[in-house]
């Protein structure tokens, strides 16, 4: 039995090595990808995202952190009343097994 | 109907909002249900809303972190998340899941990186799903034999049960997880989280469908501690993976927005539906998404040794998987519609003998 293990845990460990060597023998030699948005044809709001992604990617992170949780509880909140609403115990569950 | 599209103003394509909607609602009941963020499925349903691919991973990632937050709150409240586990294993989440993202820059640089990364996805799922129905087949093996026996199986009974075989491993420190009601070394959390974060961060996914299983065969959990513990991982490696993202200028948040409207009420559903499910119901439907996903997966394999079926495939993957986000979801959501049916009818019942 803890041959078997032994020999699961060398395969795995050697394919995860050979992995990224696999990659190197595949070639290629791509150059990192450089996105800038274009703002020509956009306004508003979305011209103001849009020169804050080009302008600041760290200002851009940091409102994405911030407005993603926001957003998710604020409808996720709104869901809650509806079922809350309908009558749903929300707080409990009975089934325990596994 | 030019006001049913909106322009994305970092991809500058025009995208049918309507269909960002319903796809967040699609992956927000299944993430809820699994404890998963479902980028597998997110990515072929932008493509097919007109997404350019360079957005498709990071964007996803962000809507991601915030249905991951409802649905932990919401298991939080049934009792599902062990918070203990879940901060123990975020140090070992976080680190993989750098680890991997950083690693996978670096494969993007060398070329090739779509094909190394589809095959070690393939094997992890067909491992998986080996995984799940042999559990499944041994624990109703063990029902039958009881059956037999005149007895009836333990409810906590499980097939496969690795898990006691790590718990025997006892460095220091050791913890007890309430929650959970697990008694093993801190290690074992740790080492199982560094792997499915690094895991998840080479394959730009969130990590659900690697951590989840990980946490009911690997470190024991019951199955909806899994699915509620996992969630807070989730949310935890989502957000950080959406900062990561966006720094590395990969997300279209707007997109991410409008997808998240949806997926913070589908994930409430989701949730929910798990109070209404049996443990190795749960297990079951997670296995057939991961059958699914894998398939999918080794469709966009194929045209790479087979090109001229490179078009066919492609069609019967993105169908595939849309197909199979539609059936699941309906059937998560019928359970749960049923299941509050029922409990609503107990409590009026209750309520008319009392009256």
């Amino acid at each position: 039995m803890l041959m078997k293990w032994k020999a699961l845990l060398a395969g795995l460990t050697t394919f995860l090595l050979l992995a990224p060597a696999a990659a190197f023998a595949a070639g290629g030699g791509g150059a990192p990808i450089v996105i800038v948005a274009d703002t020509r044809k956009l306004s508003g709001i979305m011209a103001w995202w849009a020169n804050l992604y080009n302008e600041s990617h760290l200002y851009f992170t940091i409102m994405t952190v911030i407005l993603i949780p926001l957003i998710g509880v604020i409808f996720g909140v709104l869901a809650d009343i509806i079922m809350h609403f309908i009558g749903i115990d929300l707080k409990s569950r009975d089934l325990a097994e596994h | 109907m030019d006001w049913l599209y909106i322009l994305m103003p970092i991809a500058g394509v025009k995208i049918f909002w309507p269909g960002l909607i319903i796809l967040g609602i699609g992956v927000g009941v299944i993430g809820g249900f699994f404890g998963m963020g479902g980028a597998w499925m997110v990515t072929p349903g932008l493509n097919i809303l007109g997404f350019p691919m360079a957005f498709a991973i990071g964007t996803d990632i962000a809507h991601m972190a915030g249905k991951s937050l409802i649905s932990t709150m919401r298991h939080g409240k049934f009792g599902n998340v062990d918070y203990k586990l879940g901060f123990i294993m975020l140090f070992g989440t976080i680190a993989g899941f750098e680890i991997g993202a950083q690693m996978i820059m670096w494969l993007e640089r060398i070329g090739k990186v779509d094909m190394v990364v589809r095959w070690i996805y393939l094997l992890l799922l067909a491992f998986i799903t080996w995984m799940v129905f042999s559990d499944v087949a041994k624990r109703k093996a063990k029902e039958k034999a009881a059956i037999a026996a005149g007895q009836e199986v333990d409810k906590m009974a499980t097939g496969l049960e690795w898990h006691k075989t790590l718990h025997k491993i006892k460095i220091p420190p050791m913890i007890h997880l309430d929650v959970a009601g697990i008694y093993c070394s801190a290690w074992l959390p740790i080492a199982v989280s560094f792997f499915t974060g690094w895991l998840a961060g080479i394959l730009g996914i969130g990590g659900g469908l690697i951590r989840m299983p990980s946490l009911i065969y690997l470190v024991g959990c019951p199955t909806h501690v899994a699915v509620g513990t996992d969630l807070f991982e989730v949310m935890i490696s989502g957000l950080y993976g959406a900062a990561s993202y966006t720094y590395k200028g990969r997300v279209e948040l707007v997109a991410a927005i409008i997808m998240l409207i949806g997926a913070a009420m589908g994930a409430q559903v989701g949730a929910v539906a798990t109070k209404y499910i049996k443990g190795y119901g749960i297990r079951i439907a997670f296995g057939l998404a991961v059958i699914g996903c894998g398939i999918s997966v080794f469709l966009k394999l194929l045209p790479i040794y087979v090109p001229s079926v490179n078009k066919v495939c492609d069609v019967i993957a993105t169908y595939l998987i849309l197909g199979l986000v539609s059936a699941l979801a309906i059937y998560i959501t019928m359970k749960m519609v049923e299941g509050a049916k029922r409990e609503l009818a107990i409590k009026a019942a209750k309520a008319a003998k009392s009256a």
